[in-house]
């Protein structure tokens, strides 16, 4: 609770307080002194919703399936991200079965008794108890209104649809509203326009994140959502789960009863396990590719965490450019796996101690052919691997390997030859110390038509202008190779052109 | 040419169609509408159905395939239940008892009958693009549908269940569809078994291992669609398409980012090849025979991708070395040699973030076979093989062999080195005559 802001803590007890209260009408003992004292606006709906009949058996069961599912789905998959967010079947079904205030108090025990994964975990408990059982409340009360009770104890299908869209647009809404309000309020993103925006499946838990990294430069590189966009984002899974929960609303009411009502959660838990598996196994795969790129790079001994901030820069250049997230996600691996080509160089060559013979050049030039040979089998990655292959060449034929020239040169190889030397300027090596960002910039813009395209130069200019170079890796991390320094044949051609010709070729 | 297991299955599915297809059309259909529905549904979950990744894809060209590998799946486990909707659809149709309300009449045989046609009709887009139905799934299908319908329609009809109101209602339904996916499961195994000669007591594990994840939703679904369509009509069934399309929308991205990572594992294993270290193609024709002789000896599916990736990344501790060995056959050095390098190689496939248990047997490849799991003995024996079998030239496969097994006192391990030699001769049996292997495998 500490790190929270007073303002946020405020939002949060009052979310708690309000969700509380749509819980009392269900809580007999309690209704008739405490509706006196509420609110008006809040009092008629209450009143209404307060039965005389609310089936506590039933309120139990679901409450119970809620809490495990959610348990369940929490230890089993330890480690991976919850990829339904929340049961959201459970409470719809129990908002289109139950009066609204029993509704609401199905969500609470689930959402109180999951554990959250991080701090502050009391308020994080108290604020998803409070949202959860708000939304609930407002689902059911809008079905409430929109006759679906009937419609589903009729089994009147076209009507309890109607009405479950209705719920399931209030339930969307005011999900997303309350979340972007504790955005608003503990992460500093302004209401209406917000930090890129997370995935719907990780809603709930990044209000804190935003704010523990303040990474000020991507967040203003990155698009700009409006809450509006989140809706619609959430709204097609919330709807596949009101669809589910309409149809366990109308098998709970059949004389099958409850039991077939529970078979229609299992294809959605089936469903969740496998997506689960799907986000660990690419989870999977991406360290598998990073540890690769990082066994070049302790293979090559002074390029420490390169490969991964070409990666950044090719994404910058891409983002600018105006690339769509695929594309950018592509150019990003195609700056990390780059030079995955060295992993076929001998070490000796690599790390040798002074100037290299003609011979031995070659063979180290021969590291982006290797690369492709090495990538192309790996078909996700597209248009990368013509970028491994040439990310050497030069805009005026005078690169590696084949000599391409101008539009022969792929673009993804332009975007990666700009990053590449970008990164190697800015690095400290064991021949030349870094060189501040804007001598590198001057440099870039200096070779540009000759060897890069002015295009990417340009992007990368105004990317880093707007927002800084702030690698993930630093150079400090680098590590001093061994020995006295000595010249890579590979090094980018920017550095070759900021030296005086013929001093290192 | 004696009577094999799977055209026995074939010729009962044919016989069971044929006999309904006759009922069907003497008796004419009942309740047309409720036909029409399922059926449409039926074709859709065909049409919706997975094939998976193009096998062979990323391949090169000139690496052909290695002996006892021509059966086995390319790109990963085959994907079971690639057409859940279609599987739900028709079982639901087999159990179901009355539509909105109102008794239903159609038999045993118009389920079949329907079934079938919806099929077929929803896999002519599949056969355009030259991936049609495989008669082992029809008959499948068609024997599983026509089990359920069999148990179920004529007892309903006779009113023999009327005394089994609401809930237990619904838990006969589960009952019966778990009975029929387990008959299922096993039938799946013996055509397996049947077509590959593959152990059948592994496949069979394979098969019902696959049961809790998408064939419990199909189980699930195929219940419950019966059920609600009794209770709200045709309307039940859209509804409850949905959840079970997400449940396969998800399986498919799983077994695409499997196959991705498994296309990148591969790839990246062949940095030994191209930094010359090892001769082209070994590290696949290695993992590609270390399945193989997994299977023989009895492998699961998860055990044989461990297997797989172990076998891909087997010689990747040369990297780390200095100075390549010759030719990059490690089975000719010192043992300590061989010992250290696959330290080395464990370390890197540590680092990878692959299951540990692959980095274990990398590392373990060059122990004495009393002491490595059967995994690491797989490889090391296996490797071996391929080593001496390229250098060996013509009749190269024999000798190699031959040497294998003369190493069974210490390095070998007899039972692996046996398995090789029964897949090396079946796949000369079945007139495979692969790159390098024109020499028969060594038939013992």
């Amino acid at each position: 609770m500490e790190a929270l802001p007073a303002r946020a803590r405020m939002y949060v007890t009052g979310v708690a307080v309000a969700g509380l209260l749509c819980l009392l009408p269900a809580v007999p003992l309690s209704s008739a002194p405490l509706s006196q004292t509420l609110p008006l606006p809040l009092q008629l709906p209450l009143s209404a919703a307060s039965g005389p009949d609310v089936p506590w058996g039933a309120v139990a069961l679901l409450a119970v399936l809620y809490a495990g599912c959610e348990r369940l789905a929490r230890s089993r998959h330890l480690g991976a991200p919850n990829p339904g967010g929340t049961f959201h079947p459970v409470l719809l079904a129990a908002a289109f079965l139950l009066p609204p205030s029993a509704a609401a108090l199905v969500a609470l025990p689930g959402a109180l008794l999951t554990p959250v994964e991080q701090r502050p975990f009391l308020a994080r408990r108290i604020w998803r108890a409070g949202q959860l059982t708000l939304a609930v409340w407002a689902a059911g009360r809008a079905h409430l209104a929109a006759g679906g009770r009937e419609a589903v104890a009729d089994g009147d299908v076209p009507a309890a649809l109607g009405a479950a869209g209705a719920s399931v647009l209030v339930f969307c809404l005011v999900l997303t509203l309350l979340d972007r309000g504790i955005l608003a309020l503990a992460g500093g993103v302004p209401f209406r326009r917000g930090n890129r925006a997370p995935r719907p499946e990780c809603r709930r838990t990044t209000w804190r994140r935003t704010r523990r990294r303040p990474r000020r430069t991507s967040r203003r590189n990155t698009r700009q959502t409006t809450w509006w966009r989140l809706f619609l984002r959430s709204l097609a899974p919330v709807t596949v789960h009101g669809l589910a929960g309409l149809m366990m609303a109308l098998l709970w009411r059949s004389p099958y009863g409850p039991v077939a009502a529970l078979l229609v959660l299992l294809p959605m838990c089936v469903s969740w396990w496998a997506f689960a598996q799907y986000h660990r196994e690419r989870a999977a795969h991406q360290a598998t590719i990073r540890a690769l790129v990082q066994a070049v790079d302790i293979k090559d001994g002074y390029t420490r965490g390169h490969s991964e901030r070409v990666g950044q820069a090719s994404t910058m250049i891409a983002r600018e450019l105006g690339m769509d997230d695929e594309r950018t996600e592509v150019l990003r691996f195609a700056g990390i796996l780059h030079d995955v080509g060295k992993l076929g160089v001998p070490t000796r060559l690599l790390t040798k101690d002074g100037p290299l013979t003609p011979e031995e050049r070659r063979v180290i030039e021969l590291h982006p052919e290797y690369g492709h040979e090495m990538v192309r089998g790996i078909s996700f990655l597209g248009e990368a691997r013509a970028a491994v292959l040439h990310h050497h060449e030069r805009l005026d034929g005078s690169g590696y390997p084949y000599g391409l020239a101008g539009a022969q040169i792929p673009e993804s190889a332009r975007v990666v030859a700009v990053a590449d030397a970008f990164d190697a300027m800015t690095s400290n090596r064991s021949y030349s110390r870094a060189r501040p960002v804007p001598v590198a910039l001057d440099e870039l813009q200096r070779c540009a038509g000759d060897h890069f395209d002015p295009r990417m130069v340009e992007a990368l200019v105004r990317a880093i202008g707007r927002t800084g170079w702030h690698p993930a890796v630093t150079a400090e991390d680098v590590r001093q190779p061994p020995g006295p320094p000595a010249p890579p044949a590979d090094e980018p051609v920017a550095t070759q052109v900021a030296d005086p010709p013929g001093a290192r070729r | 040419m004696t009577l094999r297991p799977h055209t026995l299955v074939h010729a009962c599915a044919a016989a069971l169609a044929a006999g309904c297809l006759g009922a069907t059309l003497w008796h004419g259909i009942a309740e047309r509408g409720a036909a029409l529905a399922f059926g449409l549904l039926v074709a859709v979950g065909e049409l919706t159905r997975h094939h998976g990744p193009r096998p062979r894809d990323g391949r090169r060209p000139g690496e052909g395939a290695p002996p006892g590998a021509g059966t086995q799946p390319r790109d990963g486990p085959r994907i079971r239940q690639a057409a859940p909707l279609a599987a739900a659809g028709s079982l639901a149709y087999a159990l179901l008892g009355e539509a909105g309300g109102r008794p239903s009449h159609h038999g045993a045989a118009q389920v079949v009958t329907v079934v079938l046609a919806a099929s077929l009709l929803g896999s002519v887009p599949h056969i355009g693009r030259g991936r049609g139905p495989t008669r082992d799934r029809l008959a499948r299908r068609t024997l599983t549908v026509g089990f359920v319908a069999v148990c179920f329609q004529p007892l309903y009809g006779r009113g023999t269940f009327d005394d089994w109101g609401g809930p237990a209602h619904a838990l006969l339904l589960l009952a019966l569809l778990s009975l029929s996916a387990l008959c299922d499961a096993v039938l799946a195994a013996a055509l397996a078994h049947s077509r590959t000669g593959w152990p059948f007591p592994p496949v069979l594990r394979d098969e019902l291992r696959a049961l809790p994840g998408i064939g419990a939703a199909v189980v699930a679904t195929g219940a419950v669609m019966a059920l609600g369509v009794a209770v709200v009509g045709l309307w039940a069934l859209p509804l409850l398409s949905v959840p079970l399309l997400l449940a396969q929308l998800s399986y498919r991205r799983y077994a695409a980012v499997r196959a991705t990572y498994r296309q990148t594992i591969a790839s990246l294993a062949r940095a030994t090849e191209i930094a010359g270290c090892t001769p082209a193609g070994h590290a696949r024709r290695v993992a590609d025979l270390s399945q193989s002789v997994g299977r023989d000896l009895g492998l699961t599916e998860p055990d044989l991708t461990v297997l797989e990736y172990a076998a891909l990344m087997h010689d990747i501790g040369q990297l780390s070395l200095v100075d390549p060995v010759p030719a990059g056959a490690t089975a000719a050095l010192p043992a300590p040699e061989q010992r250290r390098i696959a330290l080395l190689g464990g370390a890197v496939v540590r680092q990878t973030g692959v299951d540990p248990k692959v980095a274990g047997i990398v590392e373990r490849q060059a122990e004495p076979h009393r002491e490595q799991p059967l995994a690491a003995r797989i490889v090391r024996v296996v490797n071996a093989y391929d080593e001496k079998s390229r250098a060996g030239g013509p009749g190269g496969p024999l000798t190699a062999l031959e040497e294998l097994r003369l190493g069974t006192a210490g390095e070998y391990a007899p039972q692996v080195v046996e398995s090789l030699a029964r897949v090396l001769s079946r796949a000369a049996g079945a007139g495979e005559h692969a790159d390098g292997y024109e020499d028969g495998g060594g038939r013992p």
